[in-house]
């Protein structure tokens, strides 16, 4: 059962979460207020400001072991809303901070609201947006009832949506406009399970949720509605097909918020709702649908990724095969005689964590691949390793990562992820992420084997890369590294607050 | 049948004309008119869960109505947005389809 003393009253430091969520707002109402030219300079305050509370409510929770709640208004559930801050919302927290700062970093280049004498959409838009996102994400870690969920889902949608038709071309306002109807589709199934849900149970808290949930039609038939929508805005195989698209014609800084922070959050929405919200309602047989979900995923976006012809598209499409990876852990975690379900669930938000770091780093890549080059065929990379030795790197450790070399964070989220496998006698999925690790593998050396052989033409760099681009990028890219040596420190914070497996007295 | 069930059919309905015209529909303008009425039977839902709740002796569980009314909003400006879309898209490329041949073959092929 999970801690019902979440339920009682605010903890100290409650009002932390509130913090983490008011702050981007303040942000997006003073960028409107002041106007567009102050909105980066409101962005360089406040996203680093938003990490700084991202780490102290970490290093509360990882050293009190408790988690942490703020009860809004004093209204209590099941009227009230609470917010709670658990082991996994932190850590995933604080990784998505660091990774939407060192974005902002980067986009300082292409976004750069000050040199304009007047007021210019883009730069406005991707700052305020990129803040928006930042605070829709706080909120779906923390939010702890199934209805606030729902609204920072569309928050997020609405933030994430401009960011793919930034530049207005046709075919990006094409794919922003195929994105937003999947999007749409999927938040009104998700709003479908919460009426059920709510007429069934007469709350939508989690935590009461998870006390009161039974095994019944009505709450069968939502929990599918809420999924099926959650991986249609994830981008699970077969409900992927908006978002190659929409990841590759974005800029480079867009993508990579985009690719490596937004369907992040729907993918958190999925662990909640199935881990927490109604925990053991997951039948053994809808676990193994979910995993070949996810396995389809990782074969189906692997091998199209393998015949892409432009390095973005290369790159969102193994967006695609790693986003299969995170549900392989569903059918992994299910098994009743499973006695390692913390190590399942560690395993998956290292996964994601740990994408969210290299797909940011390679994305920002491509984008400084592009500005030099002009275009990003990838036949046609020859010696920009040469051109750009810090950039291409990057993208090497990125994909190193995206593998799961040791000591990759890939490496260790896929190594938790085989442990499993054999644990519970799943073999097939092992096949499926060793096969996985070797697609992977092949279009990484394509692209690096390219980009390190003799230029076709002698190299002509269209643009001077800031150097600072450069080292975002290798930033995120050795963090994507460094994150294995998580094992030795704070892995163990993601079980804080989490409830007993089920079947732990086993152990 | 009592009102209860009869508005549960009605936003039943409201759901699978808006759910089959989203899926079959090619227009964007059409599949936003399809995701509103898609949306309308599921709010419809909602006033039948806070009637169904009253029995406490309320007129109407308030909840459900507050979260309908939320949710209200939050469709209305995925339709404002969507709509804004459709049009940016018509003034590009003077007519709005999201059919996938020009998007994901032509990036290919370019």
């Amino acid at each position: 059962m999970p801690a019902a003393t979440a339920l009682e009253a605010t903890t100290a430091d409650g009002a932390l979460l509130v913090r983490a969520i008011i702050l981007p707002v303040v942000g997006i109402l003073l960028s409107f207020v002041l106007g567009g030219r102050y909105a980066e300079r409101i962005a360089a305050f406040l996203l680093p400001a938003g990490l700084c509370v991202a780490c102290i409510v970490f290093l509360k929770i990882w050293q009190s072991e408790t988690s942490l709640s703020y009860i809004v208004g004093n209204w209590k559930p099941p009227l009230g809303i609470t917010l709670r801050a658990d082991g996994l919302s932190v850590a995933m927290m604080v990784a998505m901070a660091i990774v939407i700062c060192l974005i902002g970093v980067f986009a300082h280049a292409n976004f750069d609201s000050r040199v304009a004498s007047v007021e210019t959409r883009a730069p406005m838009v991707f700052w305020v947006m990129l803040m928006a996102i930042s605070g829709a994400m706080n909120m779906i870690f923390f939010g702890g009832d199934l209805f606030t969920l729902y609204v920072a889902l569309e928050l997020l949608t609405f933030a994430a949506v401009p960011l793919v038709c930034l530049d207005g071309r046709a075919e990006t306002l094409q794919a922003a406009l195929r994105y937003l109807l999947f999007a749409l589709l999927g938040s009104i199934l998700y709003l479908v399970g919460t009426a059920l849900l709510y007429g069934s149970y007469g709350t939508l808290d989690i935590v009461l949720m998870s006390q009161r949930v039974q095994i019944e039609p009505a709450t069968l038939a939502a929990a599918t509605l809420m999924t099926v929508g959650l991986f249609a805005k994830t981008a699970l195989f077969p409900l992927h097909l908006w978002l190659p698209p929409a990841h590759a014609g974005a800029p480079a800084a867009a993508s990579a918020v985009l690719s490596a922070v937004v369907v992040k959050g729907s993918f958190f929405l999925v662990v909640r709702l199935w881990f927490d919200a109604m925990p053991g309602l997951l039948s053994v047989a809808a676990s193994q649908f979910i995993g070949v979900l996810g396995a389809s995923a990782i074969i189906c976006g692997n091998i199209v990724a393998l015949r892409q012809k432009r390095l973005k598209l290369l790159i969102a499409y193994s967006t695609v095969a790693q986003i299969g990876y995170l549900f392989l852990m569903f059918p992994l975690a299910a098994d009743p005689l499973h006695l390692q379900y913390g190590d399942v669930l560690t395993g998956g938000m290292l996964q994601a964590i740990s994408h969210a770091t290299a797909k940011a780093a390679m994305f920002m890549a491509a984008g400084l691949v592009y500005a030099a080059l002009g275009h990003d065929q990838i036949s046609e990379l020859g010696g920009i390793a040469r051109a750009l030795p810090m950039t291409m790197f990057a993208f090497g450790l990125g994909g190193l990562c995206l593998i799961g070399l040791p000591p990759t964070g890939g490496f260790l989220a896929k190594w938790l992820l085989l442990e499993a496998t054999i644990a519970t006698e799943q073999w097939w999925w092992a096949i499926v992420i060793v096969a996985g690790g070797l697609l992977t593998s092949a279009y990484v050396f394509i692209v690096l084997s390219r980009a390190m052989g003799p230029p076709s033409a002698p190299l002509i760099l269209r643009a001077a890369v800031p150097k600072y681009q450069e080292v975002a990028a290798l930033g995120l890219a050795l963090l994507s590294v460094l994150l294995g040596l998580v094992a030795l420190g704070p892995i163990d914070v993601l079980q804080v607050g989490r409830p007993e497996a089920p079947m732990a007295w086993l152990r | 049948m009592n009102a209860a069930t009869l508005f549960g059919l009605c936003g039943a309905a409201l759901v699978g004309i808006g759910l089959y015209g989203l899926i079959t529909n090619p227009e964007p303008l059409r599949k936003i008119l399809a995701f509103n009425l898609l949306g309308s039977g599921v709010f419809l839902l909602f006033g039948i869960i806070a009637r169904r709740a009253a029995a406490a002796g309320l007129g109407g569980d308030p909840v459900p109505q507050a979260m309908v009314i939320t949710a209200i909003v939050v469709a209305f400006a995925a339709t404002a947005m969507a709509i804004a879309l459709v049009q940016r898209l018509g003034d590009e490329t003077g007519q709005a389809s999201i059919s996938s041949d020009s998007s994901e073959t032509g990036e290919e092929k370019s």
